[in-house]
Order: structure tokens, then sequence, then C-alpha cells
């Protein structure tokens, strides 16, 4: 690398890396900070009644507008999922936020009830999508798709009552990989289980744990339990409570609420509080009662299969199977699973954020199959990835950390401390755009520097370009990192933490120089005309 | 059961005249109530008893996006997107339905296009019919004086749209402003009253000639055939800066205070562009008059124009693909006491423009991958699932975009041929000699040539080939 003008390369090098530390989380004093905007809302919720009748603002019950701080969190969390999507060979796809009020009907059993149908308009009776799986089997269906693997960002509704201290609303979002077709057993199956992992640690939300369990091993243990057919939807979503709920009152519930023999529930009890490895499922083939039912010794050879591939993944060791999960859609044929994150972070004493299961899912081989009017069957299996609770954890963890983020990604701002010098801001700014450097500068025909430097230092933007009358004689611009005030205020041109470049050239030295900036590893080319470059500290 | 057929018969009948009138564009009133004989048909009739018919269709008038379409998608959002983010906007998102009331009043003629929610015992809510009457309503709720902000997000109108198609070389923008409209209309002697209407008909001439929008100003809606001429003389103009100039000259025109300001502005505005390079893409077009009720100011929209049609081709339209304005009193109008926030922005047509891409890559046939796999892990012979599960779990590890076959026992030009049909670019093929002495061969599926590459080499070799960073940063 030539010589940076007045100092020896090494020394201007070593001076850099001294002033330009790795960014911690990038610090901003925003101008609108999150929890101002959760008390406008609050606000304006609590003063509904109190509003002049014409008119109330807010959003409806249940949901929530995203801030741009949300939206930078979310944003990276997406980007991770989908990612992972995109490792394993999944296509994207969407659908419309609504189907036919008939295509969702009778699809997600006891939890029908919670649609929202759209007013009947004289049209198609509509409502919006519950889940993105139903929709994913209607297309499979119409399309008369044999094998996909797909993936399906996007959100859905549910007028749930919303709890929204847990994170639970009525219109989330949900992450969905699946992969649909007739294959050799269990191996789409234990990709899944893959992705959950992959996603799961690379969030980096601490440990965590993945119940494994069989829809046919639940309906077997229950047959051989004693528990009448009729029973099994109601009994399934009582032993669904274990993980909110202690064993001995949800044997209550089962036996005072939903009239089941005391025994039967005893022997439910023996199995569901059982789980384990590999070594569960042998054990569970040589369980007496477990072993006479068909359905029951299907799941678990499937299941022994499924932990032999998640050997060789490398990840058996965060599998459980788990005899008391027992998942609340219909729709489920074979292998469910759910993820469950084992401590969430917390502080001394604070309350541990309990937001339940972060991803689950299961193998649904009969859903396409109610579509399709032969009936041709589309064996599915797939899971969901909760990002709303995980963008809670997330949240939570960075308001204790008080950890803010930039909201937007400019690298250079184009000031000047000199009145009449519009035009000059404007021709450099739209010379930065079409290079495709992410510039902003100021609405105002004559703003202060001080003004516009303060601007950077609250939105974060590392680089100032600074044209004057002075600099625009010689031909150059000044660039200069956004420093502390006192170097600002103090500077004279020929100070050491400010260069010089040539105008024509400068351009694309800024962008060299921003990007190298923006990913803190210092490269710098040179050209003829370049003198010294200092740079002084930036510090977020 | 002929009861039953009757009623079904009058069902269909009721159905099909309600849709005649909408399409007809009759009045709200007359539409409103058909649609209420045809829902009381439809009580009549009870719950559908019929056969379970297996209804497999999207909603009229929307659509899925294959995986197919969503890599174009993806394509023309990151570009979007990343314009945004270089002029330093943030993001936001908001419900996908709001109060009925928020969007009540805010688009005038439109709004019977709105979707409302079915009345379920709790608030009434319509979708989202644009995502400026949100944004205005976030700003008035948060008490936001300013931002910079993009949003991208689907939105729900009750119409037919209409897709266009073709092959286009530039596009340029008109811009114009309401106040010089408003002033226009005024001294040509439109009546208040009519503002509007004549305003929609005049928004017509970018797709029906002046003829056409003329008669339907005087004979459909009254107005004077002077005062329709008087209008002509001016619509029918555009330019750059030069026409601007020459009305602020104009005897009538510049009579009027409002079109004054509305002009004053755009020599300004003029300047400005001139100073971004880019005056030379913008037309000062009198014809303009968007729909919207709630633009205050300056309003511009983007238009394609298209190549000269070749013989035998089919005419090709041309449509906006991006359009706007300045909007200064629609914060006001959510804000209990009335507060303005001043707002100015752009909407980019996107459904529009990823059809004209598609069609542009289908007529280059060019292929779009669906995926972004680069390497497939392949067995040669049998019972070599254990290998391949394992191999490919290590490359899933070190962030490297991989697939397998779901079988036990896949013949290798199977698996070959399902990297061709996806595009996957490498396929690393696991062999018994191989394993023995511990190396996998590599294959690039186009050219066909294979290298053994030690199986401790093999991610760095699959990122080098693909130009990967050597660590996950």
């Amino acid at each position: 690398m030539p010589l940076l003008g007045l100092l020896p390369r090494r020394a201007w090098a070593s001076l850099l890396s001294q002033l330009l530390r790795p960014p911690c989380a990038s610090c901003t004093g925003a101008v609108r900070c999150q929890s101002q905007v959760a008390e406008a809302v609050l606000t304006s919720q609590l003063k509904a009644h109190q509003e002049k009748p014409n008119f109330i603002i807010k959003t409806p019950k249940g949901t929530r507008d995203l801030s741009p701080q949300h939206m930078v969190v979310r944003e990276k969390i997406l980007d991770l999922v989908i990612s992972c999507f995109k490792r394993h060979g999944a296509k994207g796809m969407d659908t419309p936020a609504f189907e036919l009020k008939e295509t969702l009907t009778e699809k997600y059993g006891e939890d029908s009830g919670l649609m929202y149908d759209l007013k009947d308009q004289g049209g198609e009776l509509l409502s919006l999508r519950y889940d993105l799986t139903v929709p994913f089997a209607r297309y499979l269906a119409m399309n008369k798709v044999k094998k996909m693997k797909r993936y399906h960002v996007g959100k859905v509704w549910r007028r749930e009552s919303p709890t929204i201290v847990q994170g639970r609303y009525r219109e989330f979002c949900q992450c969905d990989f699946d992969i649909a077709g007739q294959f050799d057993p269990m191996i789409p199956d234990a990709e899944c289980l893959k992705i959950m992992c992959e996603i799961l640690s690379g969030l980096q939300l601490g440990d965590f744990l993945i119940k494994v369990n069989d829809r046919r091993i639940v309906d077997g243990m229950f047959a051989v339990c004693g528990v009448p057919e009729s029973k099994f939807r109601a009994i399934c979503s009582s032993i669904d409570k274990l993980d909110k709920m202690a064993w001995k009152d949800v044997r209550h519930e089962m036996v005072v609420k939903k009239g089941l023999a005391p025994e039967v529930a005893d022997r439910i009890g023996d199995y569901v509080q059982c789980h384990g490895g590999v070594s569960l499922v042998e054990q569970m083939f040589q369980d007496p009662r477990l072993s006479q039912n068909k359905q029951a010794l299907e799941g678990l050879g499937d299941l022994k299969l499924l932990f032999e591939y998640l050997t060789l993944f490398g990840i058996a060791d965060k599998i459980s199977f788990d005899l008391s999960l027992a998942r609340g859609l219909d729709y489920y044929t074979g292998v469910i699973y759910e993820a469950v994150l084992l401590q969430t972070p917390t502080q001394a004493g604070e309350e541990p954020l309990n937001v339940g299961s972060v991803a689950a899912g299961g193998r649904y081989d009969g859903l396409v199959g109610m579509f399709d009017p032969k009936g041709h069957k589309v064996p599915c299996v797939g899971l969901s990835i909760g990002v709303e609770r995980i963008f809670y954890i997330v949240e939570q963890r960075m308001k204790t950390k008080g950890e803010k983020v930039r909201t937007t990604e400019t690298q250079v701002f184009v000031a000047t401390p000199q009145k009449n010098f519009l035009q000059e801001r404007l021709k450099l700014i739209a010379e930065l755009w079409d290079s495709g450097i992410k510039a902003e500068m100021l609405y105002k025909n004559n703003p202060k520097l001080l003004t516009q430097l303060h601007y950077c230092e609250s939105t974060g933007i590392p680089l100032v370009v600074i044209i004057g009358e002075q600099e625009l004689k010689e031909g150059v611009i000044k660039i200069r990192s956004v420093a502390s005030r006192e170097e600002v205020s103090g500077g004279s041109r020929n100070r050491r933490d400010e260069v010089f470049l040539p105008f024509p050239d400068s351009v694309r030295n800024m962008h060299l120089l921003a990007e190298k900036l923006s990913s803190w590893l210092i490269v710098v080319e040179m050209n003829k005309h370049s003198l010294k470059m200092t740079i002084a500290a930036c510090e977020y | 059961m002929a009861e039953r057929a009757a009623l079904e018969e009058l069902v269909k009948l009721q159905g099909e005249r309600v849709r005649g009138l909408k399409q007809q564009k009759a009045s709200a009133e007359l539409i409103e109530e058909e649609v209420a004989k045809l829902l009381k048909l439809k009580a009549q009739l009870g719950p559908d008893e019929s056969k379970q018919k297996f209804v497999l269709k999207t909603p009229k008038g929307t659509r899925d996006y294959s995986p197919r379409q969503m890599a174009v998608r993806e394509k023309v959002f990151d570009i979007i997107i990343r314009c945004f983010k270089r002029h330093g906007a943030e993001v936001i998102d908001t419900p996908v339905f709001e109060l009925k009331e928020t969007l009540m009043g805010k688009y005038g003629e439109d709004s019977k296009l709105i979707y409302d929610l079915k009345d379920q015992g709790g608030e009434l809510l319509s979708l989202r019919y644009d995502l400026t009457v949100p944004f205005a309503r976030y700003l008035a709720m948060n008490k936001l004086t300013n931002i910079k902000r993009y949003h991208i997000a689907k939105v729900y109108r009750r119409d037919n749209p209409a897709m266009t198609r073709g092959r286009y070389r530039e596009f340029y923008q008109c811009v114009n402003d309401r106040r010089i409209l408003d002033g226009m209309f005024a001294i040509c002697g439109v009546s208040d009253s009519k503002f509007r209407t004549i305003c929609s008909s005049v928004d017509k001439l970018d797709k029906v000639s002046w003829e056409e929008v003329k008669n339907e100003m005087v004979g459909e809606k009254g107005l004077a055939p002077e005062v329709a001429d008087r209008i002509g003389d001016y619509v029918q103009q555009h330019g750059g800066v030069s026409l601007v100039e020459q009305l602020l000259q104009d005897p009538k025109l510049s009579q009027n205070k409002q079109a004054l300001e509305g002009l004053g502005d755009l020599k300004l505005l003029f300047e400005y562009l001139t100073l971004f390079g880019i005056d030379d893409k913008i037309s000062f077009d009198l014809s303009l008059a968007r729909g919207l009720d709630y633009y205050t100011g300056v309003i511009y929209e983007a238009v394609l124009l298209q190549t000269p049609a070749q013989a035998g081709e089919e005419p090709l339209g041309v449509g906006s693909v991006a359009a706007g304005g300045r909007y200064d009193g629609l914060v006001g109008m959510f804000d209990p006491k009335g507060r303005k926030v001043p707002c100015v922005g752009l909407s980019i047509g996107v459904e529009r423009i990823f059809s004209i891409v598609e069609q542009r890559l289908e007529a280059l046939e060019e292929k779009i991958r669906t995926t972004e796999t680069q390497v497939l892990v392949a067995s040669a012979q049998k019972k070599l699932l254990e290998e391949r599960l394992k191999l490919v779990s290590e490359l899933w590890d070190a962030g490297i975009k991989a697939e397998l076959l779901y079988k036990k026992n896949p013949k290798l030009l199977n698996q070959l041929q399902y990297c061709e049909e996806a595009g996957i670019p490498l396929v690393a093929i696991i062999g018994e000699q191989e394993l023995k002495d511990g190396v996998i061969k590599l294959r690039s599926v186009t050219s066909r040539e294979e290298v053994d590459v030690r199986r401790e080499d093999l991610v760095e070799e699959i990122k080098r080939r693909t130009g990967q960073p050597l660590c996950i940063c």
C-alpha cells in the first residue's frame, strides 16, 4: 500500500485501529424510544372511554404497530430464520391474507370459533387465515403438487383473548417450513428437527429442549389406559396443560371436570410423567400394556428410527421423548414436537419470562387429502417458529440491558457550516446516492453545523462530509468521522483528524471509506492527490 | 327440491345482477339495495346441505405466489428497500385491519372498495386500503412530528385489478399540483361542487382521448361546453420548467392565488430536481389529477413508456408504476386538537412491476432459481444414507446451503437430475471406495468435472467455489 500522505502507513493503521473500536450494540439517542411509543398507545387505549365520542385513535384490540426499533430486531430475527430455511433448500411462497371461509372451516377442531370473518358484502364468504398450514394444503391440492419443500413467513389472525403482557396478540407472524411428499420414512422429519435446533441455537436464547412424541402413541396410550374414544380429544387437551400445570391439577381436571374414571387417570399419569432419550423408546417397546397396541407400536418404531437420524445429525442430546406432549390441532397424524427454552434469560430478582413453546410442528398426512376431490393424500411434515414469542424475549432482554439499536443504515451525512450552500449539498448528496452510498442531509436551507452534527450523533451516522466555501475553491471536500463535541468545535482545517480528498475522486474513496468503516476493516485506496488522514474515534 | 332449485336460480341471477351493476359502476345506493336483496335470498336458501364441494381456489382477485414469483418479488423488493435505506428511511409496520372509523371519510368515492370485517361482537374493523392513512394514524397516535419511513405490505381493495403486459424501455414521472388543478378549474368556470367529479374525468386522460373525456364531462356530468373547452386548453399541455414559467405569466391562471402557490412550488421543485440531475425525466403535466382526496400540494406519477409495437404484436398498454404527493392535512384529521403534520410520499406499484419483470425474464428465457442450494449430498452406492446424513449435517453447521434426497438408496442419475432441474451447481458424492480413502468426490453439475477432495477440506473447497467468505461473520 502506498504511503498515506504525511503519516507512515503503519502508524496510520495502528492509529486507526486504536481509534475505531469494534461496535458494541450501537447506541443512538433515538428521537423516539420504544417506551414512549408504548406509553402513548396505552394512554390512548386507557383514555378511550374518556375521548370525545366522535373519534378514538388506536389500533384494533390485540394488534399493535411496530416501531422502527421493533422492526430492526424483528428483521434480524427473521433474517436468521429465513437463511436457515434457505440453507435447507426450501422455496418461498405466499398466499392471500384471507381464504374462502369453507376452505378454513372444520380444519382446526375446537379452535374454529376464533377465526376472523369478513363481512358478507354480496360476494364470496371469506375469513382471515388462521395459520399457514391449511393454506399450504389448499395450495398443494389446487396445483396438484406432489412434492414440495417450502417456507412461508406471514401474518395470521386469531380472535383469542390477547394477553399483551405475555406477547400474545390477535395478529402475529408465523415462520413455517414444510416438506410435502412421499419419501422414505423419518428423513424429512429429522431434517425439521435439525432446522429447529439450528434456528434456536443461532438465536442464542439460551439452552433449549425439543420434546417429541407421536400422535399414535398418545392415542394408543389413551386406549390401553381405558379412555373412552369419545373423550380422547378432551383428555388430550388436559394433558397438553402439563407444561403449565402440575400433574395433580391436571388429574383433577380430567376426573372432576371431564368425568374420567380415577383409575384411568392414574394409569395415564404413570405414562405422561415419563420423558427421556431413545432408551425410553426401547423401554416403551417392552411395556406390557403399550406393546399390545398396534398404533403405539407404529409410533414407537418411527421414533426409534427418528432418534437414529437425529444422532447422525448430532442433535440427539437436545431431543426428549416426552409422553406428556399432546398438541392441540386436530390434523397431526404422526410425530409431533415442541421446543421450549430451558431457562429464559433473567436477572436477579426478575420474573422469569414464561412464554411457553418457541417452535412446534409435526406430521400431518391427511390434510391435503381433505382438499383433493378424489381424496388423494400428500403426506406432509413441518414446523412453525413462534417468532412473536422470540421477539418478545429478545426485546425484554434488550430493555433489561438498556440496549438500543440504530434504526437507519445511513453511512454519510452531508453537511455545511455555511449559509447558501444548499445547492452544493444537493449536488453532492445526489452523487453519493447515485453511487450507492447511504446518505442523508437536513431538509433545511441553512442549517447550523452543530445541529447537523447532533443529528448524526443521535441517529448513529458514522461519517460527515463537510463542504464549504474554501473547500469548494480548492476543489476538495472534507470528510470527518463523527467525533466528540470538543474536537468539532475546536477544529482548524489542518488538524490531523480531517482528510481532504479531491472532489471527482472523493466519491469513490468515500464509498470505500464508508464501506470499510461500517465493516470495521480498514483498507484504504489512495489516489495521487490525497493527503493526510486520521480519524477521530466514533464512540457509540 | 324444485323449490330449492328455483331459489338457487334466483340467487344466481341476483348475484349476476349485482356483479353487472358493479361493473357498470352504478350508484352506491342502487348496488346496496340489490346486495340486500341477494343476502335475503341467500338467507332463505339456508345452510348449504348439498354434498361436500371441493372449492379449490383463492378468493376472487387474490392469488398465491409460487416459488418462482417469490424469487422475482424478492429481487424487486431488495432493490426498492435498498433505495429507501440509502435515503435514510426507517421501517414500520401496522396491523392489516384498522378500526372502521379510522378509514372512513378518507378515500372519497373509493370508500366503497374497502373490505369490512364481519361484526362478531367486538370492534368494527376494515382491512387497510392503503398504507398512508395508517401512517397518518400512527403519527397522530404517537405524537410524532417528523419521521422518514418506508412500509412494505399488502393492501386490500374490492375491485378488479387489470394487469398490464409488455416490454418497457424507460419511464418518466409526471408532476402537477393539486392547487394548480383546483385553480385551473376555478378560472375555467367549474363550480366548486363539481370539482372532484371533473377531477376524476380529467384523471382518465392517460387512458382515453380528450374527446371522450370532454364528452363525459359535458354529456354525463353536466359541464358547460365552453368550460370544458377552456379546461381542454390547459390539460393538454405538458413540459418542463419552461411550462411553469409560461403559466406563471398566463393572464387567467396568474389571477388565482392557489394556482400561483402551486406554480411557485413547482418552480422551486424543478430547481432542486435539476441539482439532483433528474429534470430530464420529469414532465409538468396539467392533466395529472390523481384520484385520492387527501393530496394538498404537489402530486406525481411515474409511467413506463412502451417500445414501439412490432408487426404482429399486441398493442401494449402503459400504466403507472409509482405515484404520490403531498398530503398536509391528513394527520390533522386524526389529532384530537387538529394539529397538522405535513407529509409527502410515494408508493411503488410493485404488482405491476412484478409482472413486467416476470415477463421479461420469460422472454429472455432466463431460468429463475427458486432455491439457493449450493451443493447436493449424494451417494453412489446403496446403504450410504448414514454417511449422507452425517455429511449434510456438517455442511449445514458450516453455513453451506445443502440438500439430500429423502431416499435411503437413491440412484446417482436421479440425484444428478435433481441438481440439473433445481440449478444446484455442485454435488458432493460419497462412495464406498472414497470413504475408505477419506475423500469425497466434488462434481460440478454444469461442467461435469469431478475432483477428489479430502473430507476435512471439503467445507473450505465448497466455500471457495461458491464465493462465500471463509468465516461465518
